[in-house]
């Protein structure tokens, strides 16, 4: 490991994504102040103020603009910042897609909140799920140190040339947002090493002049298109190598699209993404020790979905119990309907168990993680499942 | 400013744009002010209708489309990104129409005049959204029918004032013109073009085929708008505004009126109104 050696402290996740900003020497951050998320742009604020970090603070008017700037400076050949919630991720929905049709490598940080109506400034994670289609890659993180890890591989997957495409690293709400954690920083020598200074494919140059973000007919459209979808495939590999080189200077890995824990001859796996992943593993391990057949895996990436990495880990088990955090209103939670359709022709594929917990902030103690996991060891194989809400 | 000093070169070229277009014509003028180290943002609208579908590229600078609501936030974050890069010297324009820039666009552009960044929005105010087939807009002026204020439902709104709108910011630098008047309207982009911070000009430009006119009339239907008084030409600059054309004959409103379609519909009493608030505002 290069540099000297890393400092430890006790942050909160949007603490330690706020340091991630400054170490990827970010210089154009554009935010609007929104619940959970506002402590991530205030410490960066404070960052400049005391020469920290040298960067332009945009004060801007509304999420709509901050991720409108945030394009603006890429197409300036200038790194950005941005992170929102909630609401602000609705209001910027429309440059979201904007954004990834564009092939600006932006990278925000989502602190998953739920969205209103009915009001509640608390954690979910309904906020990101709608933006599922946007063409934006979105990674889920467990803790405060996979926050910071992930948004430094963040801006390395996105500006990657073989992708150039928006990355959104989600961390929940109030969980990882406003709980400190111990956490490494590392010395910006390493974080240097790991992240080259930005190398656009194409800015708005006075001496070489395009058109850029234009319009396309038909055919040129459908190209496009699928271009993009086959950059936000490439991705999958690249997420995967950006993880393991990360791990090589930082010591720190984190298994990829997804992580598989304790799933070695598991009848029975809870699968859900986020902070609720710590409660999980507990849990296995206490079921484990009673000698239960189950295990986790804990979802990293949601787009692009890693189908292939699911059918495998999945492929012996007998049930797959989903936690969402999120509905599909009028069907069932998003990370369900996904596996299951990444299940689809499978020789002997598992009943899938959907479940939607954790909404607007509700606790999901270890006794309902069980209940998930032991519903799924006594279902039938192949057996229907629903939505169910496991809060009340 | 003299014309016979005006650029030649033209870095706008075969656009798509109507016969008789005077948006095309502003991009042009504006083009010829501020030359190649210029960078442009066109957020949905004609120009942007007209010129930027793959493979057409009629701007012979760097330029984006842009969403409708974000010209004024692409102008911040384009202006940071190249303050940071130590080229300050580039023009960053946005060209925005009407409805971009009085409704859908406002908040962005408020945004963005509030954030101090050095750009020059130009609103091209052809006063109404032309190109999705002439509904109105918040810049469509009292007594004009479009595509969804129908007569005899004609627009019963004043047009928004842009002007106090933008000065109540305290801009450094605003402006009217009109297409009419090129040397007038240059002059103010090369103004606007030297002042280190957020400026604005609104060009009025006459649209044959949403007024209903000939084409040829384009120029001529500008100065009927400036001599009537329905549209003066101004600054804004250190708090004060300042009319920089005074038409040498004043026309009747009525003849401005009568020369499109828009209007026909309006009775002799509502000219005649309409003619009394002009003059009172004199």
């Amino acid at each position: 490991m290069p540099g000297k050696a890393p400092v430890k402290k006790y942050i909160t996740a949007n603490e330690a994504v706020a340091h991630a900003a400054r170490l990827a020497r970010v210089e154009v951050i554009a935010a609007y102040p929104i619940t959970p998320q506002t402590s991530i742009v205030e410490k960066l604020a404070s960052f400049i103020a005391s020469g920290e970090m040298d960067a332009d603070f945009i004060k801007v008017e509304s999420e709509h603009s901050a991720l409108t700037a945030c394009m603006g400076a890429r197409m300036a050949g200038v790194r950005a910042f941005t992170s929102t919630s909630s609401q602000g991720l609705e209001y910027m929905h429309e440059m979201l897609a904007y954004s990834s049709g564009g092939r600006y490598p932006l990278v925000m940080a989502n602190v998953c909140r739920s969205v209103a109506l009915p009001w509640s400034i608390w954690g979910d994670q309904q906020d990101a799920i709608q933006q599922r289609d946007t063409g934006w890659i979105q990674l889920f993180t467990e803790t405060a140190q996979e926050a910071l890890d992930m948004v430094l591989q963040a801006y390395r997957i996105a500006e990657d040339h073989r992708i150039l495409l928006p990355v959104m690293i989600c961390l929940d709400g109030f969980i990882q947002s406003h709980t400190e954690e111990l956490v490494e920083i590392p010395d910006q020598e390493s974080v240097d090493a790991f992240l080259p200074p930005y190398d656009p494919v194409v800015t708005l140059d006075v001496d070489d002049p395009h058109s850029i973000s234009v319009g396309g007919f038909g055919k040129h459209y459908a190209a496009w298109r699928k271009e993009q979808q086959e950059a936000a495939e490439r991705a999958k590999e690249v997420i995967v190598e950006v993880g393991d080189e990360f791990a090589r200077i930082f010591g720190r890995h984190y298994g990829g699209l997804i992580e598989a824990y304790r799933i070695e001859g598991a009848q029975a796996v809870l699968l859900t993404m986020g902070a609720l992943v710590g409660t999980a593993r507990e849990v296995v391990d206490e079921m484990r020790a009673e000698g239960k057949a189950v295990g986790l895996i804990k979802v990293r990436a949601f787009r692009p979905f890693p189908a292939e990495e699911l059918r495998q880990a999945l492929s012996q088990v007998k049930a797959a119990a989903v936690l969402d955090r999120d509905c599909s209103y009028g069907y069932e939670g998003a990370l369900a309907t996904d596996l299951k359709a990444a299940l689809y022709g499978l020789a002997n594929p598992p009943a899938v168990l959907g479940f939607i917990g954790g909404l607007g902030g509700a606790d999901v103690p270890p006794e309902r993680m069980r209940y998930m996991l032991e519903r799924a060891l006594s279902v039938k194989k192949g057996a229907p499942s629903s939505a169910e809400f496991i809060d009340l | 400013m003299k014309l016979r000093n005006v650029s030649k070169e033209e870095l706008y070229r075969c656009s798509y744009g109507c016969a008789g277009c005077a948006s095309v014509l502003a991009v042009r003028l504006t083009l010829k002010v501020l030359g190649r180290n210029s960078v442009f943002v066109v957020p949905a609208n004609c120009i942007s209708t007209v010129s930027c579908y793959y493979p057409q590229a009629p701007f012979f600078v760097p330029m984006t489309v842009m969403a409708f609501a974000a010209t004024g936030a692409a102008l911040c974050g384009i202006s940071a990104g190249f303050k940071r890069r130590g080229r300050e010297d580039i023009h960053v324009v946005g060209f925005s129409g009407d409805g971009g820039t009085a409704d859908i666009g406002i908040q962005s552009l408020s945004g963005a005049i509030d954030s101090g960044y050095k750009f020059i929005y130009i609103c091209y105010d052809n006063e109404a959204y032309m190109n999705t087939g002439i509904q109105r807009s918040g810049l469509t002026p009292y007594g004009a029918t479009t595509s969804t204020t129908p007569s005899p439902c004609f627009e019963n709104r004043p047009k928004k004032d842009m002007m106090r709108i933008v000065a109540a910011h305290d801009i450094p630098y605003a402006a009217t013109a009109c297409t009419s008047y090129p040397l007038d309207y240059m002059q103010k982009v090369e103004k606007a073009s030297k002042v280190n911070g957020p400026t604005y000009i609104h060009v009025l430009a006459p649209c044959p085929t949403g007024w209903g006119f000939p084409p040829e009339r384009t120029i001529e239907i500008g100065r009927m708008a400036v001599e009537s008084g329905m549209w003066q030409l101004m600054e804004f600059e250190g708090g004060e505004f300042r009319i920089t054309h005074t038409p040498r004959r004043r026309r009747p409103v009525a003849e401005y009126f009568e020369a499109q379609a828009r209007f026909r519909h309006l009775r002799l009493e509502e000219i005649e109104a309409i003619q009394r608030e002009i003059d009172a505002s004199r």
